[in-house]
């Protein structure tokens, strides 16, 4: 339990810096209220153009896309955390090594605090506006409470997921010295196949039914599909068991890695 | 007690030559280069003692702070530190020891100090009472009481560099490292560490072991020197032994002076004359 208390240090002293962005909060969360309106309008030019083939019900896609703005910085991958790919590559980590805890856990810990500091700060004001905007463009309320206490548990399963794969990121330094060239190759894959930039129903069924068992389905679609009921039923439950299964594979792998890493880690500069 | 036998390190470094032409050489055929570290490096180092470890830039020192402090595994040869092997088990050898890299910072950047140290009772699971005195001890003989509010990244270096020392004892260490606690330090600061350093090997019988480069550290603080150059250990012994040394390879003028001024030239000749720069 001790264990666990420092861990939870971490994800307090992060998040609590993390709040400490006002100013970057503010000007990120009217871009993004911006950019979810333009969206909305790109969705619904596509649905008067071809509403047979539209594969959402309209209210269901502005409530993804705003859902997904209040949410950014909790899920996009390239939000990953500086300070850790910094300490990597200048050394840093030559303290963080020093300490009795587990690199893997504390990385995770503060990964998780930075993110959910992020969103915290954003999704409140973004989602009080897409609350009260006119229709089309309002965020409806959740399918049913059912889909809205799942919504809530899929989001944090989802943030695990996300975490523990920016957790290879971070370990995949160790091995590159500069870990630019990957990040970026990485982030923009999981942009798409997350469903940061499409919901995924609007993917070609073959296409569809693959990247949904990807690891990056859990991130954005699952719980953003959830809260409007277009993933319901046994789709929904398999879904979450498949949020649990990368979940799970994902932090075992990712401390295997690690483990590897450290033993034959090089603590950057002199 | 501190022993390190045999211990010998290298690492591979990239290189090439300079130029566009090269640089994409590069790109399809990196030339690499061992560079030997450490080479049989041996020494021991009793309970409570302050030992200056000393060598010029490259000479391998930081590798050697950071073997024994658990985060740099060697090739070869056998390191044991209160009978634990640093690199193996890390968790539990860090524990036990305390380290301040004089370029590093350990204090997050962007929060009050205090909050470093919060946290840092977390990690080290440091009882109330003891974090208490600890606290209370430290902020006194540091001058600590005004910075612990501020964020770090307003401290000066100086400021800082005050805390970090700090913050690397908070757990009671038995075992401090100190790599070049006073670099870049103003003569104040300097002497306000040197002191610090002094009364905590007095007092807790911590043993100390400090690289730096500035002479004034060493006469200062330690009566035992080890001086490594190529990755070898090339003396070990006092201060005198050194000034020994230097005579022998011809550096006698100045030897009597006692200032630091001309200890500084002493070690620079010495690293000269033994051709390990």
């Amino acid at each position: 339990m001790k264990k666990y208390k420092t861990y939870f240090s971490f994800f307090r002293i992060r998040f609590n810096m993390g709040l400490q962005y006002r100013v970057a909060a503010v000007s990120g969360a009217a871009t993004q209220l911006l950019w979810g309106l333009m969206e909305c309008l790109v969705f619904m030019a596509f649905q008067k153009s071809a509403p047979e083939a539209y594969p959402m019900a309209v209210s269901a896609t502005v409530s993804y896309v705003w859902l997904r703005e209040a949410f950014f910085s909790a899920f996009t991958t390239w939000n990953a955390d500086q300070d850790i790919f910094d300490s990597i590559v200048n050394g840093g980590i030559a303290y963080e090594l020093c300490r009795p805890v587990s690199i893997y856990h504390m990385w995770f810990a503060k990964t998780t605090a930075s993110r959910a500091a992020g969103a915290g700060l954003r999704c409140v004001p973004l989602l009080a506006v897409a609350c009260v905007l006119p229709q089309p463009f309002r965020l409806s309320l959740p399918a049913s409470p059912t889909h809205f206490i799942l919504f809530i548990i899929t989001l944090f399963l989802g943030l695990g997921v996300t975490v523990a794969f920016c957790m290879f990121t971070y370990i995949l330094a160790f091995f590159t010295i500069s870990p630019q060239g990957l990040r970026m190759l990485l982030t923009s894959m999981i942009d798409f196949l997350s469903g940061a930039i499409i919901p995924l129903p609007f993917m070609p069924d073959g296409v569809r039914g693959i990247v949904e068992l990807l690891p990056f389905a859990g991130m954005f679609n699952v719980p953003l599909l959830i809260y409007s009921g277009e993933l319901a039923g046994a789709a929904m439950y398999r879904s979450i068991g498949m949020q649990c299964f990368w979940l799970v594979t994902l932090v075992i792998l990712g401390r295997v890695l690690c483990k590897a890493a450290e033993r034959k880690i090089v603590v950057q500069g002199g | 007690m501190i022993t390190m036998e045999h211990v010998c390190k290298s690492y591979r470094v990239a290189k090439r030559n300079a130029g566009m032409r090269e640089a994409c050489k590069a790109l399809f055929r990196r030339e690499t280069e061992v560079i030997q570290a450490l080479s049989d490096v041996s020494f021991t180092i009793q309970d409570g003692e302050m030992v200056g470890y000393i060598g010029p830039n490259g000479a391998g020192k930081s590798s050697t702070i950071k073997i024994l402090s658990g985060i740099l595994t060697p090739e070869s040869g056998s390191c044991l530190v209160d009978g634990r092997i640093p690199w193996k088990n890390r968790t539990e050898h860090v524990r036990q020891i305390g380290v301040v890299f004089g370029q590093r910072s350990q204090l997050w950047w962007d929060v009050p100090v205090i909050d470093s140290f919060e946290l840092l009772k977390d990690i080290y699971a440091i009882p109330s009472y003891e974090y208490q005195n600890n606290m209370e001890e430290l902020t006194e003989l540091l001058h600590l009481q005004e910075l612990l509010k501020m964020p770090t990244r307003q401290l000066s270096l100086g400021q800082r560099m005050r805390c970090e020392i700090a913050a690397s004892l908070l757990h009671s260490p038995k075992i401090l490292f100190l790599d070049e606690p006073t670099i870049g330090l103003d003569a104040v600061s300097k002497l306000a560490v040197r002191e610090f350093v002094m009364r905590l090997n007095q007092e807790h019988k911590t043993t100390v072991i400090l690289t730096t480069h500035d002479m004034q550290d060493i006469e200062a603080l330690t009566k035992r020197i080890i001086l490594i150059g190529r990755g070898r250990v090339l003396m070990d012994g006092t201060l005198e032994d050194m000034r020994r040394l230097a005579a022998e390879h011809g550096q006698a003028a100045e030897a009597s002076d006692q200032n630091g001024e001309s200890l500084e030239r002493i070690v620079a000749g010495l690293y000269q004359k033994l051709d390990i720069l």
